[in-house]
């Protein structure tokens, strides 16, 4: 009795924090294309409801109605897992993203670790997408998506040791409670620069999204999938640009601490204020994607290896010497 | 803690089966994808110990890093359609007593060893280890950068010459291959680019690259 109480209780929780994903993810796609519309001086959707703010149900809508096309030569078991894994990988990351000192799901001692653990294994659903469609053009988009994110993961991985060095623990509460007095993005505005990048690379988004390219991929690793199941890609692919937009403001606006800690805006939650950067970020990322052009494959490797892995490298060494000339290491 | 035997042996009985399964299926893509499968339960068995710093740094070197890699080989081989049912065909049963010796053998020492930790506890050193206030990550950063620096010291040597390794061995200058410079291409003018030529009727321009 005692553990279908507990079951009950996690699965509230569980929805709780899902299905506002879930909705945001979907009023983010209508905040991209208007952003997206509105740079280039046009307008974006705007039939469906106010502001054409229920575009992105209308499509889901369409989505599900749609047949579900798999090819006959496809590998039918790992082609239908491919969106599964994706959409799951992507919501499952949530659980230990901290809304305010306790509101939390998951508050585990590994958080960040838990969620790199996580975005890395993002590159799966793409692969075996693109391998199970048994077509060329699915088949070079996934090498290709599947290269980028393992070269731009790496800095990525070098960046975080880089706020760990200052915080001292992996727990993701205590990296937003050590940002009290000074938001990290001050002292290490270069990595918040190299964060932000890394993270439009490692979410496959304008300009480095190569693996559907669509001038020369047609549409890469999604060109199979039809009807719901590609759905689930395009919810998880936005889901995890969520998740990083999430995971930039933790580690470097401060998550879910108010900028100003005086009182008219201290009483605002812990959550808004999150949400208010994850959105800032957003816009960010929509921006870079309305003005930015493509990068070529070859200039793609070489910003990641030759130029953002020493770059974080070297700053891994100036964090460290600063923190222990001045002796400001953190101790536990 | 009925939940807690319920989920080890969910896990364990996955990680069994698919270790079972990247030798027997037939598809070398589908073993990959059962090694992957192996190695998220065994980082799930890890967590469920409370080692939850190792079962992490298992998902992403394993799952995120080396499988990748595993499977970039696997596709492009194409080996996929190859017929390996290692208990039917004739020429490769010469592998299986081989292979049968070297896993007994490890088996025995795996029992000495869990036989040795369970019956004989002080054969080990582990105090330094075991400390309840700090969190695992603390106490295994603790014990790695002090008692053990130069052993990690050594291993990192040792990957870093394996690294270079690898690069040296595959490494190959080609002949005639054209390179995109980078600087070159954003540093080129207008008037570099474009020159205007009085051609004579039937010589032509002789352009050069």
């Amino acid at each position: 009795m005692e553990y279908v109480n507990i079951i009950f209780q996690e699965t509230y929780k569980i929805l709780f924090l899902l299905v506002p994903v879930l909705v945001s993810v979907a009023m983010i796609v209508w905040l991209d294309r208007r952003v997206w519309a509105f740079v280039q001086k046009r307008q974006g959707p705007n039939v469906v409801g106010p502001f054409g703010l229920l575009q992105s149900l209308a499509d889901a809508l369409k989505y599900i109605f749609k047949e579900i096309i798999i090819p006959a030569s496809s590998n039918k078991i790992i082609f239908i897992l491919a969106p599964i894994i994706t959409m799951t990988l992507a919501l499952i990351a949530w659980a230990v993203i901290p809304f305010g000192v306790d509101q939390v799901l998951a508050d585990i001692n590994v958080g960040i670790l838990y969620i790199f653990a996580v975005s890395s294994l993002g590159v799966y659903g793409i692969i075996m997408g693109g391998w199970a469609s048994n077509s060329k053009y699915p088949f070079l988009g996934a090498i290709r998506s599947a290269a980028q994110m393992v070269s731009y993961e790496v800095s990525i991985g070098i960046i975080i040791i880089n706020v760990l060095l200052c915080v001292g623990s992996l727990n993701l509460n205590d990296i937003v409670i050590a940002q009290k007095n000074m938001w990290f993005v001050i002292p290490l505005f270069p990595m918040f620069v190299i964060f932000f990048i890394s993270a439009l690379a490692e979410t496959n988004r304008p300009p480095f999204d190569l693996p559907e390219a669509e001038a020369e991929l047609v549409a890469g690793y999604q060109t199979e999938y039809s009807g719901m199941m590609y759905a689930m890609f395009w919810l998880g692919e936005y889901a995890n640009i969520l998740l990083m937009c999430a995971l930039g403001s933790i580690l470097f606006l401060g998550g879910w601490l108010s900028p100003i800690d005086l009182y008219p805006f201290n009483l605002i939650p812990g959550a808004i204020w999150l949400i208010l950067k994850i959105l800032l970020l957003f816009i960010l990322f929509a921006l870079v994607k309305a003005i930015v052009p493509r990068y070529r494959y070859d200039q793609l490797m070489r910003l990641g290896w030759k130029i953002f892995l020493p770059l974080s490298l070297i700053y891994v060494v100036l964090t460290a010497s600063y923190l222990f000339y001045f002796n400001l290491l953190p101790t536990t | 803690m009925i939940a807690h035997a319920i989920f080890f042996y969910t896990f364990s009985v996955i990680a069994v089966v698919s270790a079972i399964m990247v030798t027997a299926s037939k598809n070398t893509v589908h073993s990959v994808f059962f090694l992957i499968l192996d190695f998220i339960s065994i980082s799930c068995l890890f967590i469920m110990i409370g080692a939850e710093f190792l079962g992490m740094i298992m998902l992403i070197v394993y799952v995120g890093a080396v499988a990748v890699l595993f499977l970039f080989v696997v596709m492009m081989l194409n080996v996929a359609q190859q017929k390996n049912q290692w208990f039917i065909a004739k020429n490769s049963s010469g592998h299986i007593p081989v292979g049968l010796l070297i896993s007994t053998i490890i088996f025995f020492e795996l029992i000495i060893v869990i036989g040795g930790w369970k019956y004989k506890p002080d054969l080990f050193e582990t105090s330094n280890l075991i400390t309840n206030e700090m969190s695992n990550t603390h106490s295994l950063g603790q014990v790695l950068y002090t008692d053990y620096i130069h052993i990690f010291q050594i291993s990192g040597m040792i990957l870093l010459i394996a690294m270079i390794g690898a690069i040296v061995l595959t490494f190959r200058q080609r002949e005639g291959v054209k390179k995109q410079s980078y600087l070159k291409q954003i540093s080129r003018e207008r008037s570099e680019g474009v020159e205007v030529l009085e051609v004579a009727s039937n010589k032509g321009v002789k352009i050069d690259d």
